[in-house]
């Protein structure tokens, strides 16, 4: 039995310490919104917040997540940080499929966290190891500039 | 499991032909109404309303990021009177009713969903209020043209009854056989902003897609299938993957191993304990250089012809004429959503929730592999993580249900891998291009192009192909703009020993390419700037004359290198828009910056206008994916790429801005989801020529000794 929190609820899941977390937060917690893309911790649709980091879960065993603090794209909301952005991809209708937004989502969220004023070029640094297959690039980048105007002016979109 | 579905090349020609108006095919199908007293008013198969207000919009097509949702819904509330925002949206049932008749199949692609809808569901939309309207105006006893309907009410002077309330005596009132549809200047939510009715969701995680779905009882499966396309298991061992706790059961299905688990993960685990022999079957010695090599022996075939005018074989055999090549590559479509799918085998039947373009094939196949009837399969489509021409194909799904099969009552889901979908891909047909053209002064007045590739519908639809033209080759050249005397357009299908499928924009990237390219060839041979070069030739076409100027202007495209940038134009019709593009690169050959691209399209009307704005700078991005340096190759009969290491396409910091700039006439709308596709390689290759003086003939440009950086 592994302990996990997630999202600040508290799962027991029984499976292989090995196993890598999207797996487990996808099967096992039942949280779906966290997508699997590669496997291979190269499109970052399976990102998550762990203690804070943004991190690929595709690539990180359950084991090393215990007794941390996971959060996914179902959590990132109550971040004052997570929830510009949402409002943000939502004022500017960024997601085409969606599929890749969760995670582009929690990895921006995770930007603002280090960068509250990120520029361009740091965008592009950060958020280019998340793929878009729709290409929805530019209104990524538009919408994290928008999302640090409305953590400025207090969080209404 | 590739048998094809019965559609009639009739209907199948469709494709690109103007629909003509009338009634709608879904009110003389008959639709099946619920025997027992309604307490929802069901006019037709689009539309339900329900007691409490609740307005269902019964989607015919998927939604794959192309927004069919939104759009869709925009023409049923124009007529129907309601605000969109508050329509829920379902994806359709398979029914003959939902049939895309641009098509003639229950399918989403070719760009056609709002082209074919255009009539239809404003029709739709039209019937159920005018049935509402007439409800109210009985049971006021005042004659309903003094009625009048508004934001899901029927009003009558301060009278005011909410639909809801209509039901019931709606659902009584007879169809009506005409509805009077409104002029455009009247349009309040066609052509007007609207938020997408599924980004708060997509947003928030909460969409359910096909690989998120969950049944009681639900396993996983993994699949092991032959590295060489087209092989089948002769043996296997599975001694040791049946030991591992999770387990349930391995399963040859002849293409391939299944290991059915409790969990995904241990179902990929136990499958990589499996060691089987495979009988790797013909195309087990293919390579690219074979691939290519078939394609060029078949360069001296007369083809079929597409389009001709004049007599371009006499008027080029007058002079030394420009003769050029052009070639494309390969490409798989990696949609980030892999195939996936659920099924459940049991004796009511067979379920499917599946992310998928094609219902109707989702369910003949699913049909084939269970031994079943297809009214016996019902299709749950779900929300697509990514279409690209990828999920018309079914492969996937008949696999889930062989696999499904073997345990009768539980919901399987399949899940591939990235290598799996690498590796088992359809993939964009290579192609050839042999160009001729022959200049009179500044004018080109003998013009010919043979593409020679594999036929994608002659593997899908093979019925379909006849007298040697596949309808979706044609595309790029059977609306070819350019005022030519002397014209000579054909195809020739040649097969290469490789599975090809259908890839956003199809044809239309891969002749686009050669053929935009090549005119900046002639522009160049003849002296003369490829804008003014391109305007000459479509004064027939002032709509194409008018999105290439202005592309032209707010690009602040230069002929000659300025300021150290340097510009590519293209031009060209399809899916009913006209489109140019503008690209703008600076940099040397070995680290060419994308500065900008800059689109100018005339769609008709303009639907949903800021998704207009979206498909074009999405297609622009797939665009790229064909034009920088993606590609399939092939050796031993394996395809050599098998993740985004291999197979990569384009991040963030390589996409420069896309500007889109929307012109739209009005009239019928024009097909959005590919368009952006074609014009980006040959408008980038024109700018990297004006740049670098080096032409490149051949997709992916960076073969042709440049780098993008």
């Amino acid at each position: 039995m592994i302990l996990l929190e997630v999202n600040g609820k508290k799962y027991k899941v029984d499976v292989a310490p090995d196993v890598p977390l999207l797996w487990v937060i996808r099967e096992q917690v039942g949280l779906t919104g966290t997508k699997f893309g590669c496997g291979m911790a190269l499109c970052g649709a399976c990102t998550v917040l762990i203690d804070g980091e943004a991190q690929r879960s595709c690539q990180f065993p359950v084991k090393d997540a215990e007794g941390k603090k996971i959060t996914t794209i179902e959590g990132i909301g109550v971040t004052p940080a997570g929830k510009a952005i949402q409002d943000a991809w939502i004022t500017d209708d960024v997601p085409q499929c969606g599929y890749c937004q969760s995670g582009q989502i929690v990895q921006a969220a995770a930007l603002l966290k280090d960068k509250p004023k990120p520029s361009d070029a740091d965008i592009d640094a950060v958020m280019s190891g998340n793929l878009c297959r729709c290409g929805t690039y530019q209104r990524i980048r538009g919408a994290i500039h928008k999302a640090v105007e409305i953590m400025e002016k207090g969080g209404t979109p | 499991m590739n048998e094809p579905i019965n559609i009639s090349r009739r209907d199948f020609l469709k494709i690109g032909t103007a629909i003509g108006g009338g009634l709608v095919i879904g009110f003389h199908l008959g639709w099946p109404k619920n025997a027992v007293a309604s307490t929802a008013f069901e006019p037709n198969a689009w539309v339900k309303v329900q007691s409490d207000g609740t307005v269902r919009f019964i989607c015919p097509r998927n939604e794959m990021g192309q927004d069919v949702h939104t759009s869709l819904t925009m023409l049923l509330a124009e007529e129907l009177e309601i605000d969109p925002r508050h329509v829920k949206v379902e994806e359709a049932a398979v029914n003959p009713v939902y049939i895309n008749r641009m098509v003639g199949a229950q399918m989403t692609g070719a760009s056609t969903a709002v082209r074919d809808a255009w009539d239809q569901l404003r029709q739709a939309g039209a019937t159920a209020r005018v049935m509402l309207v007439n409800a109210a105006a009985a049971k006021w006893k005042v004659p309903a043209s003094e009625c009048r309907a508004e934001n899901g009410h029927v009003i009558h002077g301060a009278r005011k009854l909410a639909y809801g309330a209509l039901v019931v005596a709606a659902e009584r009132q007879p169809v009506p056989k005409e509805v009077e549809l409104k002029p455009a200047g009247r349009f309040s939510v066609i052509g007007k902003p609207l938020p997408r009715l599924d980004s708060a969701n997509k947003s928030r995680g909460k969409t359910v897609f096909g690989i998120d779905v969950k049944q009681p009882g639900m396993v996983y499966a993994a699949l092991a299938t032959c590295p060489v396309l087209g092989g089948k298991v002769v043996s296997f061992d599975a001694g040791v993957a049946q030991k591992r706790p999770g387990v349930r059961k391995v399963v040859d299905i002849g293409e391939g191993v299944a290991v059915i688990a409790d969990q995904h993960w241990t179902a990929l685990s136990a499958l990589a304990d499996i060691k089987i022999q495979w009988d790797e079957g013909p195309a087990a010695k293919l390579d690219t250089a074979a691939i290519y090599a078939a394609l060029e022996q078949a360069k001296d075939k007369p083809g079929a012809v597409v389009k001709q005018t004049g007599n371009a074989a006499e008027a080029l055999a007058k002079v030394t004429p420009i003769e050029a090549r052009y070639t494309s590559q390969m490409l798989a479509h990696v949609t980030l959503e892999p195939p996936n799918c659920l099924a459940r085998v049991s004796t009511k039947g067979v379920d499917v929730w599946v992310s998928t373009q094609f219902p109707q094939r989702a369910q003949a196949i699913a049909a084939q592999a269970a031994g079943v009837k297809p009214e016996q399969v019902r299709i749950h489509a779900q929300f697509i993580g990514g279409g690209f021409g990828r999920r018309l194909d079914a492969d996937f799904i008949g696999q889930t249900v062989a696999i499904a099969k073997v345990v009768p009552g539980t919901p399987v889901k399949l899940i591939w891998t990235r290598e799996d979908d690498v590796t088992h891909d359809f993939y964009r047909p290579p192609s050839l291009h042999l160009l001729r053209g022959a200049l009179d002064g500044s004018r080109i007045v003998a013009f010919s192009h043979k593409l020679i590739s594999p036929s994608i519908t002659a593997r899908m639809f093979p019925g379909v192909v006849k007298d040697g033209i596949d309808g979706f080759m044609t595309e790029g050249t059977v609306n070819f703009t350019y005022d030519i005397p002397n014209l000579d357009l054909r195809t020739v299908i040649q097969e290469v020993g490789i599975r090809v499928g259908y890839w956003r924009s199809v044809s239309n990237a891969l002749n686009a390419f050669a053929i935009e390219s090549f005119i900046d060839e002639l522009a160049q041979t003849a002296g003369n700037d490829p804008v003014s070069f391109r305007l000459a030739m479509l004064d027939k076409l002032p709509r194409q004359q008018a999105v290439l100027q202005r592309a032209v202007k707010d690009a602040g495209f230069s002929s000659t290198p300025k300021g150290g940038r340097a510009f590519g134009v293209a031009s060209m019709e399809c899916y009913d828009t006209h489109i140019a593009l503008v690209a703008e690169v600076s940099g040397t050959a070995d680290k060419i910056k994308l500065e900008k691209l800059t689109f100018a399209a005339d769609c008709g009307i303009a639907v949903h206008p800021d998704q207009v704005i979206a498909q074009l700078q999405s297609g622009a991005v797939t665009g790229l994916i064909n034009t920088m340096r993606s590609k399939v190759t092939v050796k031993d009969g394996r395809i050599e790429q098998s993740n985004f290491d291999t197979f990569t396409i384009p991040r963030m910091y390589e996409v420069p801005p896309i500007e889109v700039v929307p012109i739209p006439s009005g009239g019928r709308p024009g097909g959005m989801g590919e368009a952006g596709v074609p014009l980006v390689a040959p408008a980038i290759a024109n700018a990297v020529f004006a740049l670098t003086g080096k032409r490149l003939r051949s997709l992916p440009l960076e073969d042709g000794e440049i780098s993008f950086g």
